[in-house]
């Protein structure tokens, strides 16, 4: 699923040139429960956004679903990250003007889907979430536990071969973190391949397998 | 479709800032269709009260007589009929004038004493030509203004000489000239006109067959009348030959308004298409103030999937609906205020009515206005990285 070998990228801050990743080698397998840990500013979120074609690396070669990340151009990545992957980010990202309802819809009008498909789709993305009589209500009017929900919805409902989240608990309490989590692994058992950035280790050990980040190094490690 | 709901939601979700936006363009098109359609209900009304002083004539060129060439004595027949009003034949040609004072090139007309009224002319001294003059081959003349100042050094010279190629001429009459007047038919030029009787004799180039003449409407008709019959007449007479005459209603005075009109209409619609810009310029504005706001629902809209094309698009047709929208409240507004005054000038009996036309031209230079100064930000936000967008601000 995912093919990651010596992966580098680099930030320049005036002079100083930051290694966010330093020749990372990452691989994930479909269906796996994988859990990315490291501390702040270890290089967590910007793995994550080259695993998430948001970012390109500055040096080494990365494999989606066999497609080699590199050559496409960025009209070519936007429909990439449209159809294999669902995002979920720690601050949610919903779009505050747009319903839960339309929020999740989103994705599927970028992909150009049939309304009478698109509702069902919506509908039945909102009701695995739990959210189904949410539906018309504003971000704004949801607690941050269904906002989060909704993000989940949104990013199921196309479905992704690959759902990213990055520290998806990070601004939840633990019970309502929890309850995210249980939603991730319904989903894993359900067949999907998650990814999932946390640097909190209780959260980590829940996944399959856990891999350690570290001044933009990977190791794999046992909880 | 999508595009267009996505637009109308987030221009309503700040309705005054909205409203502030599109004020220049309302402003503008108002300024464009208002001025537009007063102008054009102005000169309906006035071009309608010049036609009805029946102040409108005809003239016809005949280029083949086919053999039977028309005389003066003819025409006074025409005249009596009841669907044609004054007729009057006529001849020109040049002549060196000595007057008192200078001499000059002057433009002669051989004419009757029907061009007076028909031409609607005034007289400033004297009199004009008597049927008397051309029966008797009378060396009289009359002066237009311009020749009199000049020739004679000042208008009151009625009964005084001047002499046309050597020949002398009693001056009786001086026209009345209004400066720049419409009426006049050599503004600037000196003109003398003759009996016509009496310039077929002092010039050698002119023959006496009728090539030349103008026609008024008849008493109580209009020109269409008189040219109906006199096309009948003259159809007759050159063997059904359509080429052998020409026939062209030439109101001076209408003529001379539609150039003003069209004048004044470019100058106003020039500048208030001026206005519009600036209305587009704070369209750009606020577009832009909107598109750096948004930057973290657009790093979200990329990263869920939309492309370059969709992010354009959603941006573009916010302008471009913005702009429609101030367009529509300003044809709106703009109809009130003609209504307005029509109804408070009402005793003028003039109507103004919104003018398709700039309707038209209002639309369609919003429309374009929209595309022109949305398309800057809509590309600005079209070209943010997904990954910067979404960290922007957080
Ligand atoms: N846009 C950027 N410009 C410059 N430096 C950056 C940029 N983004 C990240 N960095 C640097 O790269 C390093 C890794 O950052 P990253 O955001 O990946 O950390 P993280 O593991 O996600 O941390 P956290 O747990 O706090 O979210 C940090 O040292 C950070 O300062
Ligand atoms: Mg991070």
């Amino acid at each position: 699923m995912i093919d990651m070998n010596d992966i580098s990228k680099v930030y320049l801050v005036g002079d100083e040139r930051v290694r966010a990743l330093d020749r990372a080698s990452l691989h994930i397998y479909p269906k796996e429960f994988v859990s990315i840990i490291g501390p702040s500013g270890s290089g967590k979120s910007t793995l994550m956004n080259i695993i998430g074609c948001l970012d390109v690396a500055d040096a080494g070669a990365y494999r989606l679903d066999g497609l080699p990340i590199e050559a496409y151009s960025e009209n070519e990545l936007a429909a990439i990250r449209n159809e294999k992957i669902g995002f979920v980010f720690q601050s949610f990202n919903l779009i505050p003007k747009l319903t839960a309802w339309e929020n999740v819809e989103l994705p599927l009008i970028y992909q150009k889907v049939k309304r009478p498909e698109r509702q069902q789709r919506v509908a039945a993305a909102l009701e695995r979430v739990g959210l189904t009589n949410r539906a018309n209500h504003l971000p704004t009017e949801l607690s941050g536990g269904q906002q989060q929900r909704v993000a989940i919805a949104r990013a199921i409902v196309t479905n992704p071969k690959l759902i990213l989240a990055d520290e998806p608990t990070g601004a939840l309490d633990s019970k309502t973190g929890q309850e995210i989590i249980d939603i991730f692994h319904e989903l894993h058992a359900q067949g999907n391949t998650i990814v999932l950035i946390t640097h909190d280790r209780d959260v980590a050990k829940q996944a399959e397998r856990s891999v350690h980040i570290l001044d933009g190094r990977i190791t794999e490690v046992q909880l | 479709m999508m595009a267009l709901k996505m637009a109308l939601r987030s221009i309503s979700s700040n309705k005054l800032r909205a409203v502030l936006t599109m004020l220049g363009i309302i402003i503008g098109v108002m300024a464009l269709v208002v001025l537009v359609s007063l102008v054009n209900g102005a000169t309906t009304s006035v071009t309608d009260a010049v036609s009805g002083l029946g102040n409108s004539m005809m003239s016809v060129t005949v280029s083949d007589d086919k053999g039977s060439p028309i005389d003066p004595a003819l025409l006074n027949q025409w005249s009596e009929r009841t669907d044609v009003g004054l007729l009057a034949p006529y001849w020109t040609d040049s002549a060196t004038a000595h007057g008192r004072e200078e001499s000059g090139s002057v433009t002669l007309y051989g004419t009757t004493a029907a061009w007076y009224a028909l031409q609607g002319l005034q007289m400033e001294m004297g009199r004009w030509l008597k049927t008397a003059d051309i029966e008797n081959h009378s060396y009289v003349c009359v002066l237009n203004n311009a020749a009199a100042e000049e020739l004679m050094g000042y208008t009151d010279c009625i009964g005084q000489a001047v002499r046309l190629d050597g020949v002398e001429y009693t001056i009786v009459g001086v026209l009345y000239e209004e400066d720049g007047s419409l009426t006049s038919l050599s503004s600037g030029g000196m003109t003398v006109y003759l009996p016509y009787t009496s310039l077929l004799r002092l010039s050698d180039s002119l023959l006496g067959d009728v090539t030349r003449f103008y026609v008024s409407a008849p008493e109580g008709g209009t020109v269409d009348m008189a040219k109906t019959a006199i096309t009948e007449l003259l159809m007759e007479r050159f063997e059904e030959d359509e080429e052998a005459f020409s026939v062209s209603t030439q109101d001076v005075l209408e003529n001379a308004m539609s150039s003003i009109t069209s004048v004044l209409t470019i100058l106003l619609g020039g500048i208030a298409a001026i206005s519009l810009v600036v209305g587009g310029i704070g369209i750009m504005n606020i577009m832009l103030v909107t598109v750096t706001e948004r930057t973290r629902e657009i790093g979200i809209r990329k990263a869920i999937g939309a492309s370059r094309g969709t992010i354009l698009s959603q941006f573009l047709m916010e302008a471009v609906v913005l702009c429609m929208l101030g367009c529509a409240l300003g044809i709106f507004l703009s109809w009130a205020i003609l209504q307005t005054v029509t109804t408070v000038v009402s005793s003028l009996e003039i109507t103004f009515s919104l003018d398709g036309g700039v309707v038209l031209i209002a639309v369609l230079f919003c429309f374009v206005i929209g595309l022109v100064f949305g398309l800057y930000p809509a590309n600005k936000a079209a070209k943010m990285k997904p990954i910067d967008a979404l960290h922007y601000g957080g």
